[in-house]
């Protein structure tokens, strides 16, 4: 079992550490559907710290404009947060793509 | 693949940014064997987090205070975290986590050799804090301003992390060494197992490590194998006296000219060795994260199916 | 090299390796605020008008002896779960649950001293580890439920989620005992049980509803685990006596509750309740009595090596 087809998407997390800030991205993680997402945000991200406020977003349903950042892939506003996999060759060669 | 930019233009500003000691972000260009080397270097720093949860797991379920084991379970539990924070960081270089965990099961990428060596006494779990945990701050701590953003920003948060488990492995050790004598030889017969394989944790001597120079180049690595070993043994000799333990090198003196400890030589056959897959423990620890990857399957499966019904209806 | 955590700067990664600072919280997961920091000393020893020290004891350690091996056997997920992230939460549910345990624990040992095991003279082991690490199998009191290991995860999930609700129902009412730390320790435990049961609830649903293959090992585990439940609601005189002196709370009075929060989730899984009768007892004695499984005697055997072998040793 190679476990592809079984992989979590990708999601964004976002944390208000205290009231009257905003909402920052702490980082990302894996989980199979939003409610997942959110527990998992919890547990990784929060879990020395009750009481924040969490954001969950899939990352492919970002919208990305970065006119600085210096990508010749893709036009310059509205697009992914990050390259996607396919855009490349992978370092070695690896199965199941 | 559309090129709208020249590539020159772009490699130009590439090493400008990089030279800024700036950060490169996730959708700049950059260079192919920039990207892969990140991706071979972050993939290993993630594999080393998860197979780390091993040689130290391996005592949780034997932690001789509940406290102690209360320390232990939040440090193992810490590493998956790292271990997720740097898979995180390569998925944003184009590489998924089903991908790295591939590679590291079938042996493509590597993991730090010192998790291949066995965790045989309760002392070993401070030794790893004290030592272990050190040696990786020292590698890691430069690593924070890596050129590659989401590189530096999740070392930040896990060198944090670190310095605390390092903290805790030498509380341990200190509070090991006020109780009895058979509690004192636990102590130094760990020291003397883990001292050298911590030293082997720099990686080899520079003049063989090839791609110290590029990466250095590149803002990927900051400091070489031997600065960073020397700076290990400088800062552990003062805090092994502290302990009452006795590092297990015969050459270790102070040396005034240099204003370093002078040292010996790991035994770098050895560490090929180890590296080579050779060692006490490599095979055991794939087979441990095979057995639960592959376990596992049937669980990320069936969330997946859970919530693809669920969008359905 | 000097190091003085005085004068260390923010920069340096060295700055808590000899003390200083406050980082607990690194440490313990989620169990960092001390649930009896309101009370003061004598309170947290005193034990309520009218009821036997022992008998508070007792109960103490039922509670904590539940908190305790389930820990024990969750902590056996780490490194071994389905994805990173269930490893990350399968162990913050183990430390709240040792955190619970390791409170009891104290209390129990407060309560009544001479539940603590004797070890030998100018031993520095503290009483919450004299209980854990220095009592035989059958003076341990918990529940036979908490004792088996995991045969996969549809069964951690199984007997986490009959766990926490039963749990949870008890640790509710128990907030309004009498006795102030078994109050404050409830309070805490019930914002922690109530993230357990919603954890293992939810996968509880997603396993039943996402392939033929997880519904089956969900439903295998639940015909397993089911004959553990009625113990759960048994009962012992001890509870009962508590119960009547409005210091603990009667597990037979909870059955009702455990039952309806079960049959929800049962109902969104669309699962049947499994009809099997409950797991016999040797003599009418059971988990509550010392009476347990062989699967716990090689636990505790375990779990109790190191700390046996050194029991005048410093941790």
């Amino acid at each position: 079992m190679t476990g592809v087809k079984g992989e979590w998407p990708l999601y964004e997390v976002f944390v208000r550490g205290k009231r009257g800030l905003n909402h920052v991205h702490v980082g990302s993680l894996h989980a199979a559907d939003d409610e997942m997402a959110v527990r998992h945000a919890r547990d990784v991200y929060t879990r020395r710290n009750e009481g924040v406020s969490i954001w969950v977003v899939r990352a492919d349903a970002i919208t990305a404009s970065s006119p600085d950042e210096k990508d010749p892939l893709f036009a310059p506003s509205g697009d992914k947060v990050y390259r996607h996999p396919t855009f490349y060759d992978i370092p070695e060669d690896v199965p199941h793509l | 693949m559309t090129t709208t930019v020249d590539e020159a233009q772009l490699l130009e500003d590439f090493e400008h940014t990089v030279a800024q000691h700036d950060r490169i972000e996730p959708r700049d260009w950059m260079p192919e064997r920039y990207r892969k080397t990140l991706v071979r270097q972050i993939a290993q720093h993630a594999h080393s987090e998860i197979i780390g949860m091993q040689p130290e797991g391996n005592w949780i379920t034997r932690a001789p205070s509940l406290r102690r084991k209360a320390i232990l379970l939040a440090k193992v539990q810490d590493e998956a975290g790292h271990g997720l924070y740097l898979y995180s960081a390569t998925e944003t270089l184009g590489v998924s986590r089903d991908e790295l965990t591939q590679m590291l099961l079938e042996g493509r990428q590597k993991y730090s050799s010192i998790f291949n060596y066995p965790t045989l006494s309760y002392a070993d779990v401070g030794t790893i804090g004290w030592l272990v945990d050190g040696a990786a701050i020292c590698n890691q701590v430069p690593l924070c301003r890596t050129s590659y953003g989401p590189y530096g920003r999740a070392m930040i948060r896990i060198c944090k992390e670190e310095s605390f488990h390092q903290r805790q492995g030498y509380e341990l050790l200190m509070t090991m060494m006020r109780g009895t004598d058979e509690q004192r030889a636990m102590v130094q017969e760990s020291v003397d197992r883990f001292w050298w394989p911590s030293l082997m944790m720099f990686g080899p001597p520079d003049d063989q490590s090839p791609n110290t120079a590029q990466s250095m180049a590149w803002g990927i690595k900051r400091d070489t194998n031997d600065d960073l070993r020397q700076k290990f043994v400088d800062m552990s000799v003062p805090q092994a006296e502290a302990l009452g333990v006795t590092l297990p090198d015969p050459e270790l003196a102070w040396n005034a000219d240099r204003g370093h400890y002078d040292f010996g030589s790991p035994d770098w056959e050895e560490f090929a060795q180890v590296v080579g897959g050779n060692g006490p423990c490599n095979a055991q620890r794939i087979a441990h994260r095979r057995r639960a990857h592959d376990e596992g399957a049937w669980v990320r499966e069936a969330a997946m199916a859970f919530a693809a019904k669920q969008v359905d209806a | 090299m000097s190091h003085d955590p005085e004068t260390s700067t923010q920069t340096s990664p060295y700055e808590d390796l000899y003390g200083g600072g406050d980082a607990a919280h690194w440490a313990f997961g989620t169990g960092f605020e001390d649930p009896l920091a309101g009370l003061g000393a004598g309170e947290a020893a005193a034990v309520p008008e009218g009821v036997s020290p022992r008998d508070l004891a007792t109960y103490s350690l039922m509670l904590a002896d539940d908190a305790l091996v389930m820990s024990h056997r969750l902590s056996q997920w780490c490194s071994n779960a389905p994805e990173l992230e269930d490893d990350v939460a399968l162990a913050n549910i183990a430390l709240d649950l040792l955190g619970q345990a390791r409170l009891l624990l104290t209390r129990a040992s407060a309560a009544d001293p001479a539940v603590v095991p004797t070890l030998p003279e100018g031993s520095p082991v503290p009483a919450e580890d004299a209980l854990a690490y220095f009592r035989g199998d059958q003076d341990f009191l918990n529940v036979r439920l908490v004792e088996g290991e995991d045969a996969d995860f549809a069964e951690a999930v199984v007997r986490l989620l009959v766990f926490a609700t039963w749990r949870l129902a008890l640790l509710s009412r128990l907030r309004d005992s009498s006795d102030p730390v078994l109050a404050a320790v409830a309070s805490k435990g019930v914002k922690e049980l109530t993230y357990h049961r919603d954890y293992a609830g939810r996968w509880f649903v997603t396993l039943a509803q996402g392939t033929e293959g997880s519904r089956a090992r969900l439903l295998a585990a639940l015909d397993r685990l089911w004959p553990m439940r009625p113990e759960l609601t048994k009962g012992h005189a001890v509870e009962s006596r508590l119960a009547q002196c409005g210091v603990g709370v009667d597990p037979t009075t909870v059955g009702d509750e455990v039952d309806d929060v079960l049959g929800q989730v049962f109902a969104a899984a669309d699962v049947a309740r499994p009809d099997a009768a409950g797991l016999a007892g040797v003599q009418g004695r059971t988990g509550r009595d010392g009476l347990h499984t062989e699967a716990f005697g090689r636990m505790l055997a375990e779990m109790q090596v190191v700390a046996r072998a050194h029991p005048t040793g410093r941790w």
